[in-house]
């Protein structure tokens, strides 16, 4: 089902069809916020948060605006919101330095394990996932948006309320500093 | 980190970093359709009359229920509110405010989802929720009390659909003349356990309105209650007048209680 389906279903029956929307964007909205908080706890009560305001809010508008939603930019613009409200509750940056390890793909280090056994096992992955919260937040969620969640850069226009041209900058500049960080972490490990 | 990785990272079209997209977690969905209140969960509790099944959603308690078995429940509450039901931990801060609740506790809320029942039904539950741990009133006080005083009868099908009984005690309304009456949770012998465990006697209840006694009144203070009223009970047996109606008590003198707030009763009732 497209997107302009989905918005016609919630239009006319918002209990019957909210579940297709879960199905369909859940994914989305935990991918989004993981690669902004790079905290997989956090990530997940960011995409749950975001979708019972999605259903409140569907709650409370009426047919014809539900029906005219860009459904994929307006549940990314609520994840970004949270995620960034998130951001600002922290007091420090996440600490991109920090092993991450991700749920399911790598086993989390024991108590025994030395620093060296711990790099050896960093997969290609996490170095991409560390290099992407190392951004800071006006270059990561752009980054973020257009390249993990591949939204277009009119997408963009509505879900972060900057002009395309300042967007298209960010993200440049964004992916440049991406390289630039994981070309210095391998230099380094093979000076190591 | 390999040439092409750094070499892909481009933006010439989107999804330059698609590997880092992730599934969410098992169960998240489902745990968003609870929230919302488009699917339930439920679990067991214990109460007087032994074990029972409460479904909850994110907007409140949905039902609570006897049955054999909890596919049996679960397929019960579906059939009833078109909601699947899987079997879950109740959270802690809703099992506190239902134990609490069913202590006695009145200031305990516990969060009730009525979506798809009538007004009136909703309107005889909340009055329900007045009637204090170890009371009982007549069903024509509910009917009185929410402005119906004629549709007594309407307030019995009301209590008997009552999906939450014990949260919302239905059980502390008894018939009009006096007798413990149906109850929707088993019959009505669970509904004298549920009284006794209360702390009412419901056998010496039932004995008071068959000698006519529906109200006592205190020969000190002039004020008159229902029987089982908080205040009405501190009173002396030697200053306890018992009356067959709230019309003889105020043709004796008497004012009727503003807590419990004694009706005149329908003789049809």
């Amino acid at each position: 089902m497209d997107d302009t389906e989905l918005a016609r279903r919630l239009a006319h029956d918002l209990d019957g069809s909210f579940e297709a929307l879960v199905r369909g964007h859940l994914d989305r909205c935990y991918a989004i916020a993981l690669r902004m908080l790079g905290d997989p706890r956090e990530a997940e009560e960011v995409a749950q948060d975001a979708l019972v305001r999605a259903y409140r809010a569907l709650e409370r508008y009426e047919p014809d605006r539900i029906q005219a939603l860009q459904v994929r930019g307006w549940l990314a613009t609520i994840v970004a919101n949270l995620s960034r409200n998130r951001l600002r509750g922290r007091r420090i940056e996440p600490k991109p330095l920090e092993p991450l390890v991700e749920t399911g793909r790598e086993p989390a280090a024991g108590p025994g394990t030395d620093p060296h056994a711990l790099a050896a096992r960093r997969t290609e992955q996490d170095r991409l996932a560390r290099a992407v919260l190392a951004l800071p937040e006006r270059y990561r969620l752009p980054v973020v948006l257009r390249h993990v969640d591949e939204l277009s850069y009119a997408e963009l226009v509505e879900v972060l309320g900057r002009p395309e041209g300042t967007i298209k900058a960010q993200v440049h500049r964004g992916l440049a500093m991406l390289r630039t960080a994981l070309s210095a972490a391998e230099l380094e490990e093979r000076i190591a | 980190m390999t040439p092409s990785i750094l070499a892909s990272l481009t933006d010439d079209r989107p999804g330059a970093l698609a590997r880092l997209r992730a599934p969410a977690p098992a169960g998240l969905a489902e745990r968003v359709l609870v929230e919302v209140g488009l699917h339930d969960q439920f679990a067991a509790i214990e109460s007087p009359i032994g074990r029972l099944w409460v479904a909850w959603n994110g907007r409140g308690v949905a039902a609570v229920e006897a049955a054999p078995s909890a596919e049996a429940f679960a397929a019960r509450h579906a059939a009833r509110t078109g909601r699947p039901a899987g079997p879950g931990a109740l959270p802690d801060a809703l099992r506190l405010a239902i134990e609490r609740r069913l202590a006695g506790d009145r200031r305990a809320r516990v969060p009730l989802d009525l979506r798809g029942h009538t007004e009136f039904e909703q309107a005889v539950w909340l009055k329900a929720l007045e009637i204090p741990r170890g009371e009982v009133r007549p069903y024509g006080w509910v009917a009185a009390e929410i402005g119906r005083p004629k549709a007594v009868r309407a307030v019995g099908t009301a209590l008997g659909h009552n999906p939450v009984p014990l949260i919302v005690p239905c059980h502390r309304v008894v018939r009009t003349d006096g007798t413990i009456g149906q109850y929707s949770l088993g019959g009505p012998e669970n509904k004298r356990t549920i009284l006794a465990a209360e702390g009412l006697d419901p056998g010496a209840l039932e004995a008071a309105a068959r000698r006519g006694e529906r109200l006592v009144g205190s020969a000190t203070t002039r004020i008159v209650c229902w029987p089982t009223c908080r205040t009405g009970r501190r009173m002396l047996a030697k200053h306890r007048r018992p009356f067959r109606s709230l019309a003889d008590a105020l043709a004796s003198g008497y004012r009727p209680c503003k807590v419990c707030r004694p009706t005149a009763l329908a003789l049809a009732a």
